[in-house]
């Protein structure tokens, strides 16, 4: 239960975030996390927190999965690449062909989950196809 | 005049003496119907108590409430410590009147969180998770990614992001240069 008290400041300010279903156990010597954040704020919150207790993960004694509850189909979504173009892809993954490409920072509409990896998106000039989930973040 | 005085508060005093000897029998009546109404509660107040305790374990199915002579029995199993203190608190709570003790038999059974089972998998979704990192390397081994190279300081987090929501067993960056 060490880790337990380790990441106590995190798993309390999950708790008071709002994060639904938010499940929780130490397996193997590793702190596993799940759980649906209300939005992107509150993700980012909990990783700036994860990261102030073990500086650059390198403990690797946590393994965190939050998911952000606003990222429905049809709602809009920010491209937050480091500062390259996200590539669109025709199909669910990197093995597919580029299709479009979404500049950092620009507003996309998320079409629907093909899983929690891709998601089918479309831009404003009507490009469709498939992004790296990572790279995509809920607005509101 | 002091005969007729006399005679005339003897007369009240019989007065009073028989007003109250019929108000024996009531009395007697009333408090029989006191101690038939507390009696009749303390048994109702059991199967009450068990109800009201409900209401508030009610968001928790694995939960049974039971209730004698005033003491709650919780009972089931939650997924946490802070759940089972809770219940606890919330059901003494409930009418601290009535309740004598709660009895918190509440096993605490830590959910179990599915990691990836299959490396297959894995290593698939490790390669598209890593494809913007050239400067890394990522092995998969009994659903554990070890990452290392080196990377910038400012890109660890959205690598880590991106391994974790894979949902492996475990990430170990330890052999990873931050530059």
């Amino acid at each position: 239960m060490a880790l337990l008290d380790k990441y106590k400041v995190l798993l309390d300010t999950a708790n008071a975030s709002g994060i639904d279903d938010l499940r929780y156990a130490e397996q193997d010597g590793v702190l596993q996390i799940r759980g649906t954040a209300p939005n992107a704020d509150v993700k980012n919150k909990l990783w700036d927190i994860y990261n102030q207790i073990d500086p650059n993960f390198l403990s690797g004694d946590v393994v965190m999965n939050i998911d952000v509850s606003s990222a429905v189909a049809g709602s809009q979504v920010r491209v937050i690449t480091q500062n390259s173009n996200l590539n669109i892809r025709k199909g669910p993954g990197t093995d597919q062909p580029i299709v479009g490409k979404a500049a950092k920072d620009e507003i996309i509409t998320l079409m629907s989950r093909a899983n929690d990896q891709w998601w089918l998106v479309r831009t404003k000039d009507g490009e469709e196809g498939y992004c790296y989930a990572q790279y995509l973040e809920p607005i509101g | 005049m002091f005969t007729n005085a006399y005679i005339v508060l003897t007369f009240k005093i019989n007065n009073i003496i028989m007003n109250l000897k019929k108000l024996i029998p009531v009395l007697a009546l009333a408090g029989t119907l006191t101690l038939a109404t507390i009696s009749c509660k303390s048994k109702v107040s059991d199967t009450d108590l068990k109800a009201k305790v409900e209401t508030v374990t009610s968001g928790h199915p694995n939960v049974s409430v039971d209730a004698k002579d005033g003491v709650i029995t919780l009972s089931g199993t939650v997924a946490s410590d802070d759940e089972k203190r809770q219940l606890e608190e919330a059901a003494k709570n409930v009418d601290t009147k009535h309740i004598k003790s709660v009895v918190n038999n509440i096993v605490v059974e830590l959910p179990h969180i599915e990691t990836s089972v299959s490396d297959a998998d894995l290593i698939n979704k490790v390669i598209d998770a890593t494809k913007d990192f050239p400067s890394i390397q990522a092995d998969v081994k009994d659903g554990v990614i070890t990452v290392t190279g080196s990377l910038e300081q400012a890109h660890v987090q959205t690598l880590k992001m991106a391994l974790d929501a894979l949902n492996p067993k475990k990430v170990d960056m330890s052999g990873l240069t931050v530059k």
